[in-house]
Formats: structure tokens, C-alpha cells, sequence
């Protein structure tokens, strides 16, 4: 980072000239730096620097043992923070070839669903402030507080839960969950119509989002672009479908995909998957079958030597997780692929011709985590 | 979908001097560096294979030698293969860069170099990602930091 | 028909009776000038303070929540204390800025706005200045606050400035075509351009109503283009927080800034109540044609409370408008005035004057 002093504004040869969209900025939902070349109100090309956030997660987890570690990988995108408790769990799981039992397969499931659409709750009324509707904000945060109340009275928290310990969960869900999701869909089924009415049919909104960031198939597959930004071009990616796991094999769900590769289809995507996830979730709540919520586990794990790679759907796309085993309690080297890192630099092509305001409405429809894409 | 032994199989004819570790979750195939770009590029030519997309590049430090370590999958046939390549030079690690295959590469292999110092040959960018210049490869085995990090 | 509503120019007359007995007659102006200036910023102020605490009310409504209800009962003390924090404030000075500009623009914005209330008739008779060529006299002092702004974006010496300055002043240049065009509809229909004789006109139906499908139509372009004038609503891209720059007014602190926040306010207030004075009939309460009856009653009610509440409900739509929608892009703002509104109202004028002459109108 030395080398790059803030610029503020150097004009080139041909009237181009760069400006900052500085770490902080309320639009780029987090500490990202985009260096942006502009001729006019015309974007060239668009650089970002990353790293205000790096926080050494890998080497961190090399001390720490699996148990630990699973409170760090909340940490990386704090938005889906199940779905990466979950891959570490998984991923130690299947190294040390033990089966979870099935009630803990449905309440993980229940989870993910349930943190899946509190992010997309949050991406919609965040990418609908960055346009300008704010009332879009408080109807997201309207309904997304129910399911913030749900985890807080199971869980103890209502973000950052850690819930999941490999082998199951640390205890037993509250008694009154269930009845309590049951309730959250009615609800909710209710009040998603109103978020179509809002934005969705808005012939403004449709002019700033039709037609702006193109991203075909073979880019997104060549960029590793996965999640609804990827199933927005055509680009069929969720690792629910390729390689199940929880409780996935046992429930009717349709991977959204879309064809137009725009903002627009990225966007119809996430609001879509809003009703696949309460599909998913109406399968699973009455079904929960009783037994332990967590198998027999030795209370130090320590990984047989060897090297164990998993993937799961988070919300915003594939993430992987690598370990490397010596046969300690620690790992020896733990690699977290994750989506937000590949969605990132699609940007500069993605954003390559288009106004500065469209930038931002890419921007917001890649959705994107910046500690996810530092670690 | 091909399975695990027509994998093995095609890789060897791809590349003779591969080795092929036994017992592991995933294929796993282990390349010469230097050979190793030609046999990428094969793999995602072939029609068989079709290996269009780089899950993740990362590296492992064994104090001996570093390893590249590549997972490859196939949108189309689903089948996920794991390459690596042995560096066994610590002072000055180069191996060649996969950015002319996969556009994702460019920037996972701008993570390897910022955290392990491995220099990718023919890399249009290689910057680092995170850490300023001057701050030393933090996740080699033999990073020391007395301020930031206490060894217990 | 409008005989019993109580006519103001019975009290300012006393008044003026009075004080020529006191005084001689330049002494008599100059004392009513004071009177005049002093109710006008009194009512700037007031007006100013209390619009800022309804958008601030209205706004939270709208968004499922409360908005201020701490400073005071109900919140009212709100804007008086946030009036005191920018007065307050440090007066950033700028290196390397046209001072004198710099000091100038916030006083030309603010002084544009006053000389547009003083042309609003807020009740039967109470009216500062009643020109014969009101509604052009509106039409050109709404112009000079494009100088206002354009001077601020340009002495603040900042390029992010300078951009959000530009792109204001092509806005509102291009939309005062629509609603001049908008404007002029009403002229049309009722053959004058002075305010007061506009009201009067309508004491047997406002115009919205007696003009029927042309008038409605100016009246929509007209809220959606004077929405753009005043750089609000979804038209805000030069001023919008989460674009890159906060327009021309970035580098103003204090008390500077508290102008061009109130002038803003104020002109929505005087848009407001010139769409209310001239589509919906101003102080003129409803009435329905030859109904004396009903047209007795409804005189009942004070005309300067008909004409509050006309102005407030095209206050309360402009701040749906703008808590509703998202941000147009400037050079979709900039199509949808030059290919769409220009062209309806073009068509509109004709189609008005079409009608008049053949008089197909009530």
C-alpha cells in the first residue's frame, strides 16, 4: 500500500481523470478503496484495493483448535455467519467420518435458510437506500428483526451466533422455535409482495438497474463468480443442488436461475430465492424429528493427517473450505475460499462504460461483504 | 462424469510425471512445476474433462518445500480434481501464472505472493493484495513478528 | 358569490388610514415597508423552522417509525435546536476560494426565495405586491437562484463542487421551460397573469377542475418539473448523500449552510403554494359552479385556511414523492424533461388554446 498515495485528482492527457470512492463511503457497505478512471461522467476503468480489514484469519486459525476456530470464521461474511460454521463443521465431519443425527441435519438446514434470507433481507434494503428509495431500509429492517429475535432467543445472539460445534450443535434449540418460525413465515409471506410493489415494478428503479452491468456465463464462470450474482447469467452454481448437504436431499426447492446477466436479473434472483428459502423452511419446521442434537465427540479433535476440502451455499455464493492435517488439534494450514473475493473483481469488467451512479448500482447488486474478501 | 480412475488415467497420458498420492478424499495429482501450465491448459481444452473453473489457488508451507496447491472443477461434468506443484526453493519461489486460463486466477495468485512470496511467471499484475511492501510473507512457517504476534 | 368571505383589504386599508393620520406619506411607505418585511421574515422563519420539522415527521411516518419526539412534546423544539448547532458552528473558511462569491452565493439563494413569497396571495386581500405580470415576474425571479447555485459550486475551488454545481444548473435550466409551459396553461385559461385576477377566476371552480383533461395535465408536469427545479425528490442526484460528492453546497458550514437548507424548504413552500394559487384555486374555497348554497357554506371556512391547506397537501405529495422513489441518473432526468416533458406541454398549450377559443372548458 505505500506506493499508492491517495490521488485526488490527477488530469491525464485526454481529460480523463481519477477519483477515490475512499474506504469509507456509505455506499460500498464496508472499507473497500475503488480507484475509478473517469472521462466525464464515464467510467474507464475501476481498481479496488482491498486489505483495510485483513485481520489474518488464516494464520490465526493454525492456533486455534477446531472448536475455537469456528468463532473466527463467523467473523468473515458476518451475514451468512451459520453458513461458514457450518463448512468448518462439515469439513471436519467428513475427515473424521462421523454422522451427525438427523435432527441436527434439519435444525443446520433451518438455519440456513433462515440466515440466508436475513441477508437478503439486508442486501435489498441496502441496495434500495444506495438508489435513493429510502424507505427500502426500514421495510428490510422491519422484517428482518423478527428472525434477529428468533436467533437471539435460541442462540444468545442475534449476528455472530456459533451455534453449530462439529459433531451438532452446542444445545438443544429453545422450545418455542418452532412455533416462532412458523409464525415469521406467515408473516413474512405477507409482507414480500410489498418489497415487488416498492422497488420492483418502479419504472425509475427499473431504468437505473435494466441493462447495467452485463456479465455473461463465461465470464462469470471464468471470474468465479457464484451465488445469485453467478445464477443471474445463466451460470448454474448452487452447491445445494451439486453436492447436498443437511438436510438439502430431503426437500423440493428450484435453483433461480435468470438469464439477462444484468443488474436487473441479479437483482430478481435474490428477491426470488426470498421465497425459495421460506419454501424450504415450511418443508422442514414440522418435521424435525426428535433425538440428540449433537453426536458423540472426543472433547479434543484432532484431524487424521491428510487434507479435507468441502463447499457450501453461502448467501452470497460457494464457500470452500481446505484444511491441511498434521494430526494435531491445530490445523496446519486452513484456506477459506471465499465468494465475495472472486465476486469482487468482476467489477472492472462489469462497470466499463457505464456512469458513475451505475457503478453503484453494481456495486450493490454483486452484494458484497469486504471481510469476507480480506480474511 | 468421469470417474476417479479415467481421471487418473488421462491425466498420466497428459502428463507422464505425475504422481498420484494414495488414500486421499479428493484426486489428488502432484506435477512437476514447470509442466505444469501445459497440463492446465490440456485439462480445460480437453471436451472429456472441461475443467473451466479454478475453485482455489492457494499455497501450504511445509518447512521443506511450499506446494501450489489448485482445485479444478468442471461446470459441466462436476468432477473436482486437486493439482499441486512442489517448490522446493525457499529463497526465490516462482512458478508459472494460470491468469491466460482463468480470469479468478490473477488475483489468487496476488493473494499467494502477498502472504507466501511465490512469484508467478507471466502474471500481469503481481502487486500485493493486503499488506504493505515492506511487511515480510506472514503465512510461511518461518514469519516471526515480535509485535504483533505472540508465540506461546 | 365570494361576497361574505372576509376581505383583508378592509384591515390593511384601516391600517393605512391610521397611519397617514400620523404621518406624512413617505413617512407612511416606509413605515409599511418595515411592517411588510418584518411579517415576511417572521413568516420566513417560522414557515422555514415548522417545514423542516413536518419532512423530518412525515418522513419517519412514512418508514414505519416515530421522528423527533424528545426535544419538546411532540419534538416541535427539534428544528430550534438543530437551528442553534448551525449557528453555532465553525465558519470553515476555503483556500484558495473567491471570497467574496463564496460569502455572496448562499444570499443570493436566499434573497431570490423572499422575492417569490412576496408575489403569493395567502388569504382574500392579503397580498405584498399584486403585479399585472405575477406569474412572469415568478417565472423570472425563479431564475436567479440558478446564479446562486452555480456561484457556490464554482467558488468553493473544489472539482467534486464544481460537478454537483453543473449538473443542478442544467437541471433546473431545462426544467423552468416545463413549468413555465405548465404555467402558462392557467394564463391561457383565464386570460390574465395577475394572481389576484387568476383567483378570482375561479370562484365558480378551480381550474383543475373547469379545465378538466388539459389541466390536469399541466398540473402533473407541473408538480414533477417544479419537484426538479428545487432539486428534490427523486431528482436530488447533485445533493444525494451516497453518490460521490454532496453537490455544490459541500464545502458550506454553519450558519451558510442553514441558507441554502432553508432556501431549499422555501422553495418548495412557494412552488407549493403557486400550484395551489393557480390549479387549485388559492384562497378560493370550494365551489361548484352556480351552487349558491353550497358555495355560501363553503365560504364559511376562512379563505387563508383554504389556502394553508392547498399548499400542504402539494407540500405532503412532494414529500411522497421523495421518500418513495428512487434517484433518477442525471442524464435520464435530463431525456425525460427535454423528450418527454417539453413535448406534452408543447402539445398541451396548443390543445389549450384550442379550447379556449372554442370554449369547451366550464
Amino acid at each position: 500500500m505505500s506506493e499508492e498515495i491517495l490521488k485526488d485528482v490527477i488530469v491525464g492527457e485526454n481529460e480523463d481523470y481519477i477519483i477515490n470512492m475512499g474506504p469509507q463511503h456509505p455506499s460500498t457497505h464496508g472499507v473497500l478503496r475503488f480507484e475509478v478512471c473517469l472521462k466525464g461522467e464515464t467510467v474507464k476503468y475501476l481498481i479496488p484495493h482491498i486489505g483495510y480489514i485483513h485481520r489474518g484469519i488464516e494464520k490465526m486459525c493454525e492456533a486455534n483448535t477446531y472448536q475455537q476456530l469456528i468463532h473466527l470464521t463467523d467473523r468473515m461474511d458476518y451475514l451468512s455467519a451459520h453458513m461458514n460454521n457450518e463448512a468448518v463443521c462439515l469439513c471436519v465431519e467428513d475427515a473424521l467420518q462421523v454422522e451427525v443425527p438427523e435432527r441436527v441435519k434439519y435444525i443446520r438446514t433451518i438455519l440456513d435458510e433462515l440466515n440466508r434470507l436475513a441477508s437478503h433481507q439486508l442486501w435489498w434494503c441496502a441496495f434500495g437506500m444506495d438508489l435513493g428509495a429510502l424507505t427500502s431500509f426500514f421495510y428490510g429492517l422491519r422484517d428482518r428483526e423478527h428472525i434477529l429475535d428468533i436467533f437471539e432467543e435460541s442462540f444468545g445472539s442475534r449476528l455472530l451466533h456459533s451455534f453449530v460445534t462439529p459433531g451438532g450443535l452446542m444445545h438443544d434449540v429453545h422450545p418455542n422455535f418452532q412455533k416462532r418460525v412458523k409464525e415469521f413465515i406467515t408473516y413474512f409471506r405477507k409482507k414480500l409482495p410489498e418489497y415487488d410493489q416498492l422497488l420492483t415494478g418502479n419504472i425509475i428503479f427499473q431504468n437505473r438497474v435494466k441493462d447495467i452491468g452485463y456479465m455473461s456465463r463465461e465470464t462469470a464462470i471464468s471470474y468465479g463468480v457464484t451465488g445469485p450474482s453467478g445464477r443471474g447469467s445463466g451460470y448454474s452454481c448452487d452447491v445445494r443442488k451439486i453436492a447436498p448437504y443437511g438436510a438439502y436431499d430431503k426437500v423440493q426447492f428450484n435453483e433461480i436461475l435468470e438469464t439477462g446477466g444484468d443488474t436487473f436479473a441479479r437483482y430478481k434472483v435474490r428477491v426470488a430465492e426470498m421465497w425459495e428459502s421460506m419454501n424450504i423452511i415450511e418443508q422442514l419446521i414440522d418435521n424435525i424429528p426428535e433425538g440428540d442434537f449433537t453426536a458423540k465427540m472426543k472433547p479434543i479433535i484432532k484431524l487424521p493427517p491428510g487434507e479435507y476440502f468441502r463447499r457450501v451455499e453461502t448467501a452470497r455464493g460457494e464457500l470452500a473450505v481446505y484444511v491441511v492435517s498434521d494430526g494435531n488439534k491445530t490445523p496446519y494450514r486452513m484456506k477459506f475460499r471465499t465468494p465475495n473475493f472472486s465476486n469482487l473483481f468482476v467489477m472492472n469488467t462489469l462497470t466499463a462504460g457505464h456512469k458513475i451512479a451505475d457503478m453503484i448500482a453494481i456495486s450493490g447488486s454483486l452484494d458484497l461483504v469486504i471481510p469476507d474478501i480480506d480474511r | 462424469m468421469l470417474n476417479r480412475q479415467e481421471l487418473t488415467d488421462i491425466i498420466r497420458a497428459f502428463e507422464p510425471e505425475t504422481e498420484f498420492p494414495e488414500g486421499t478424499q479428493l484426486l489428488e495429482a502432484i506435477v512437476p512445476a514447470e509442466k505444469l501450465f501445459a497440463l492446465v491448459e490440456k485439462l480445460t481444452s480437453d471436451t472429456k474433462t472441461a475443467f473451466n473453473y479454478l475453485i482455489s489457488l492457494t499455497a501450504v508451507d511445509f518447512t521443506t518445500h511450499m506446494t501450489v496447491v489448485y482445485h479444478l472443477d468442471s461446470t459441466e461434468f462436476r468432477h473436482l480434481i486437486v493439482l499441486k506443484s512442489l517448490l522446493s526453493d525457499r529463497e526465490n519461489p516462482k512458478t508459472d501464472s494460470l491468469t491466460a486460463l482463468y480470469a479468478t486466477a490473477e488475483f489468487f495468485e496476488r493473494e499467494v505472493f502477498d502472504l507466501f512470496g511465490i512469484r508467478f511467471n507471466n502474471h500481469p499484475n503481481l502487486k500485493r493484495l493486503f499488506l504493505e511492501d515492506d511487511y515480510g510473507y506472514p503465512l510461511r512457517k518461518d514469519f516471526r513478528d515480535e509485535v504483533n504476534i505472540i508465540e506461546r | 358569490m365570494s361576497s361574505n368571505i372576509y376581505d383583508f383589504s378592509t384591515l390593511t386599508g384601516s391600517i393605512h388610514a391610521s397611519l397617514s393620520g400620523m404621518m406624512s406619506s413617505g413617512w407612511v411607505t416606509f413605515t409599511e415597508l418595515v411592517l411588510v418585511g418584518l411579517i415576511f421574515l417572521t413568516f420566513y422563519a417560522l414557515i422555514g423552522l415548522f417545514l423542516v420539522y413536518l419532512e423530518r415527521k412525515v418522513c419517519a411516518i412514512m418508514q414505519n417509525r416515530i421522528g423527533p419526539n424528545r426535544v419538546g412534546k411532540w419534538g416541535i423544539i427539534q428544528t430550534i435546536a438543530d437551528l442553534i448547532k448551525l449557528l453555532l458552528k465553525e465558519l470553515i473558511p476555503i483556500r484558495k476560494s473567491d471570497k467574496l462569491l463564496f460569502n455572496l452565493a448562499p444570499f443570493i439563494v436566499i434573497v431570490t426565495t423572499f422575492l417569490g413569497l412576496a408575489i403569493l396571495p395567502f388569504a382574500k386581500g392579503l397580498q405584498a405586491i399584486d403585479f399585472n405580470i405575477g406569474v412572469f415576474y415568478v417565472m423570472a425571479v425563479s431564475s436567479l437562484g440558478v446564479v446562486g447555485i452555480l456561484l457556490a459550486g464554482w467558488s468553493s475551488n473544489s472539482k467534486y463542487s464544481l460537478i454537483g454545481a453543473i449538473r443542478s444548473g442544467a437541471q433546473i435550466v431545462s426544467y423552468e421551460l416545463s413549468v413555465g409551459l405548465s404555467l402558462l396553461a392557467i394564463v391561457v385559461f383565464s386570460g390574465t397573469m395577475q394572481l389576484s385576477g387568476i383567483v378570482e377566476s375561479q370562484a365558480d371552480g378551480w381550474w383543475i377542475f373547469k379545465g378538466h383533461i388539459p389541466a390536469f395535465i399541466s398540473f402533473v408536469i407541473f408538480l414533477v418539473a417544479s419537484t426538479a427545479e428545487i432539486n428534490r425528490g427523486p431528482f436530488d442526484l447533485a445533493e444525494a448523500e451516497s453518490e460521490l460528492t454532496a453537490g455544490f453546497h459541500t464545502e458550506y458550514s454553519g450558519i451558510k449552510f442553514a441558507f441554502f437548507f432553508l432556501a431549499e424548504y422555501m422553495n418548495m413552500f412557494i412552488v407549493a403554494a403557486l400550484g395551489a394559487t393557480l390549479f387549485l384555486g388559492g384562497w378560493m374555497p370550494f365551489h361548484i359552479g352556480n351552487w349558491e348554497g353550497f358555495n355560501h357554506i363553503m365560504n364559511f371556512i376562512p379563505s387563508a385556511v383554504w389556502f394553508i391547506s392547498k399548499t400542504f397537501f402539494i407540500i405532503l405529495i412532494i414529500m411522497w414523492f421523495k421518500w418513495t422513489f428512487p434517484r433518477l441518473r442525471i442524464d435520464q432526468l435530463l431525456t425525460l424533461e427535454w423528450k418527454y416533458l417539453l413535448p406534452i406541454s408543447l402539445f398541451n398549450i396548443v390543445l389549450i388554446a384550442f379550447i379556449v377559443l372554442m370554449g369547451w372548458h366550464f
